[in-house]
């Protein structure tokens, strides 16, 4: 990263600190999900007809469905109906020092780096705005429109470039896919669009960090990349500061898209609430995305470090269509106390010659229940496609529980599959070997762990991966001995 | 420097170590020898704080302190180092990460300040140069893929960079041949100063032909049967175990 280019990310973030406490006005409408709550939603949007009447299509499929009962977690039923669905992002209430914060929420900043002003803007205490957040905000969307960039929320996408959101919403992820993707497509909140014209490599990494309230519109996100023809960009989502949220309920729909020669790199650290010790509280991540590689050469890659929510339930896939073209999936996923994952992958080959790799790496500790579930598909026309998966299981303790779900679906014989699984335990003698030469018992767990994890990490950006290592060591905090 | 009274340790219940004696002072070396299943390695784990063992009676006294009250770490930054005699694989993390992180480790707790990358690659440079290994090893995974030759070397690497007060090697010419087993005993003797001890743990004699010990002890049956000085590795070599075994047996059948 150039020097400018790392001025202009330091001074975005700024920009962030000034958009979480920006007093926006209250406004939300009573529970309980019917066709006038989605008209209500699309109308306080101000939402073009035929969006409205999309996600009203929506809503009336979504009503045919049942909640899928296959992952394996268990955990009360979803009253649909005692959800507030449409909440205009709301004014915090703001706390004068961070000595009225939570001392164990800032002794997870410590641990995690955040300098002093971010900490405060993360636990919600006032901070001035250190330099004009207006200018900065303009420079970096100045610089991104000179590429013919957009990188907007999905509501500002709406009204700015409906044509767009018109042809690609979705196209990878229709509405009719699954339970929560069709709630997902009645109900969205807002999101991220980001549209990258033919043969630009975007010069940053587009960071969620970047936009303005952010933060409130966790619940029903709805994320779209599109990458023209010969296009690049890596893309960030999620933060490794704790994210504590009232809603239970989180149910994003992420879709993707690259044309000949595009490459969309897609990386997440997912660290909403997990509950407590005792298994109390905690979000629900149910969560569809998926990249369609349309384009011949084309390249997807899913990156994800998950060390948050109660239950997660995603998978992160890659429809490999253009010939050619390449899915990847490196995925580290965390379990503790009470958490429960299901997490995995699927590649759909059908183009000639395509690739797909897959990493997961999962770590289960305490009581916590972690499953793999990957799909490997080859279709008829997909001659020579070539997988490789690998699937490892860590388990800290004797409690819980690590499982492995793989499932394939070869129809053409010219495919070549490998697949590779393993479940160790934390070694008693990595432990003492490692505690022989001097390193404290956490130390040593971080050493392991993050061994354990390094091809994933390799995939991270750099200051993304290095966060995600203190955040890994956070999590497992307690977890042995 | 080192103080054994009487230490009894049992596994699971299986009585291991029934009472052994051993003083050590600075700068001395103590080779143990013994046939399997004697003990050996049990009392070379014991000094390095391995939990599976159970110390049932006796005292150990390190540098004025009570050892077997000290945690691993606490005695490895006191100045223990032990040579594993299988060191551990550890999977994705770097060798030379791992150095940086012991040295610094050690620093640490000395008070010092701790090494920057570039002040580091060079002692380690300079340390390696010692065990006679290629740079490249560094790169990999820590003992990952290594050959026996090679892990034992790079256990003398950490050895020589820890500098530690007392160093237990745990048969560490077991599974080498004859040029990996002189490498690891020069670098055995570079490191052999006035203060420094050592106790050197092994079923055979010919690593004694290259370090040469003080003092000799015979482990049998969980008790040293018979101590003197490097005379007595040679007259094992000679007449094997079976002479010390119808010695001790004798005794205890008395």
């Amino acid at each position: 990263m150039s020097d400018s280019m790392v001025t202009l990310e330091e001074h975005t973030r700024s920009d962030y600190k000034y958009g979480f406490t920006s007093n926006i006005e209250t406004e939300t409408i009573p529970k309980g999900l019917n066709e006038d709550v989605v008209r209500l939603i699309s109308q306080k949007k101000e939402e073009p007809e035929w969006l409205t009447e999309w996600r009203l299509k929506a809503f009336r499929h979504w009503q045919t469905l049942t909640e899928p009962t296959w992952p394996n977690v268990e955990y009360p039923p979803v009253d649909f109906q005692d959800i507030i669905y449409y909440a205009a992002p709301k004014k915090k209430e703001l706390l004068n020092s961070l000595d009225e914060v939570d001392p164990e929420l800032l002794r997870t900043f410590e641990k995690l780096g955040i300098p002093l002003e971010e900490q405060k803007m993360l636990a919600g205490v006032a901070v001035d705005a250190v330099i004009d957040s207006v200018s900065v905000k303009t420079t970096y969307k100045e610089k991104l429109a000179e590429l013919g960039i957009i990188f907007s929320s999905f509501s500002e996408a709406v009204k700015e470039h409906p044509e767009l959101i018109k042809k690609y919403i979705g196209s990878v992820v229709p509405y009719t896919d699954n339970f929560y993707a069709a709630l997902n497509s009645a109900v969205f909140s807002d999101g991220s669009f980001v549209y990258i014209p033919k043969g630009v490599k975007c010069p940053m990494e587009l960071s969620t960090y970047f936009r303005i309230n952010e933060r409130n519109t966790g619940q029903f996100e709805r994320t779209l990349i599109i990458a023209e023809e010969g296009s690049s960009v890596s893309y960030l989502e999620g933060c490794t500061a704790p994210m504590r949220d009232e809603n239970q309920l989180h149910a994003a729909v992420v879709e993707l898209m690259t044309m000949d020669n595009a490459t969309i790199k897609y990386s997440t650290v997912q660290n909403w609430y997990p509950g407590d010790k005792d298994g109390k509280g905690g979000i629900y991540n149910f969560v569809t995305k998926r990249g369609l590689c349309e384009g011949v050469n084309s390249k997807i890659t899913w990156t994800q470090v998950e060390t948050g929510s109660a239950i997660t339930w995603k998978y992160p896939s890659c429809v490999l269509k253009g010939d050619n073209s390449i899915g990847e999936f490196y995925s580290v996923a965390v379990t503790n106390n009470y958490q429960q994952a299901d997490t995995g992958t699927k590649m759909i080959h059908l183009g000639k010659n395509t690739r797909s790799t897959i990493i997961s790496k999962g770590i289960s500790a305490g009581f916590s229940d972690n499953s793999y579930r990957g799909l490997v598909k080859v279709g008829k026309k997909a001659e020579n496609a070539h997988n490789f998966s690998q699937c490892d299981s860590l388990l800290m303790g004797d409690k819980c529980g690590a499982h492995t779900f793989p499932y394939l679906e070869v129809e053409n014989s010219t495919a070549k599959v490998e697949h590779e699984a393993t479940t160790s335990k934390i070694g008693e003698d990595q432990l003492f070997y490692l505690m022989q030469r001097g390193l404290s018992e956490e130390d040593a767990i971080n050493t392991i762990v993050n061994g354990y994890c390094k091809e994933v990490f390799n995939e991270l950006p750099m200051e993304f991966a290095v966060e995600a290592q203190k955040l890994l060591a956070i999590s497992l905090e307690g977890s042995v001995g | 420097m080192l103080s054994v009274k009487d230490l009894q340790v049992q596994i699971e219940d299986k009585s291991i170590l029934k009472g052994i004696n051993l003083e050590i002072k600075p700068g001395e070396v103590h080779a143990i020898m013994g046939p399997n299943g004697s003990g050996k390695s049990t009392l070379a784990n014991v000094l390095a704080g391995r939990e599976e063992y159970e110390v049932t009676g006796g005292s150990v006294e390190y540098l004025g302190e009570d050892l077997l009250e000290m945690e691993v770490d606490e005695r490895a930054l006191a100045g223990i180092f032990m040579a594993f005699q299988y060191p551990v694989e550890i999977p994705g993390v770097s060798t030379s990460n791992f150095l940086k992180s012991i040295v610094n480790a050690s620093r640490k707790s000395k008070g010092l300040e701790e090494l920057n990358a570039l002040q580091m690659l060079k002692l380690i440079r300079e340390k390696i140069k010692m065990v006679d290994m290629d740079e490249k090893f560094l790169k990999r995974s820590l003992n990952e893929g290594f050959s026996g030759g090679e892990k034992k070397r790079s256990e003398m690497l950490q050895m020589a960079l820890l500098e530690p007060q007392l160093a237990v090697l745990d048969e560490t010419d077991s599974g080498l041949d004859i040029d990996a087993l002189r490498i690891v005993a020069e670098a055995v003797n570079k490191l052999r100063t006035q203060d420094r001890s050592f106790i050197v743990v092994t079923h055979y004699q010919r690593l004694l032909n290259y370090i040469v010990p003080d003092f000799v002890h015979v482990l049998y049956n969980g008790r040293i049967v018979k101590s003197g000085d490097k005379s007595l590795a040679l007259e094992l070599e000679e007449k094997g175990y079976d002479w010390i075994k119808q010695e001790a047996d004798a005794v205890s059948a008395l």
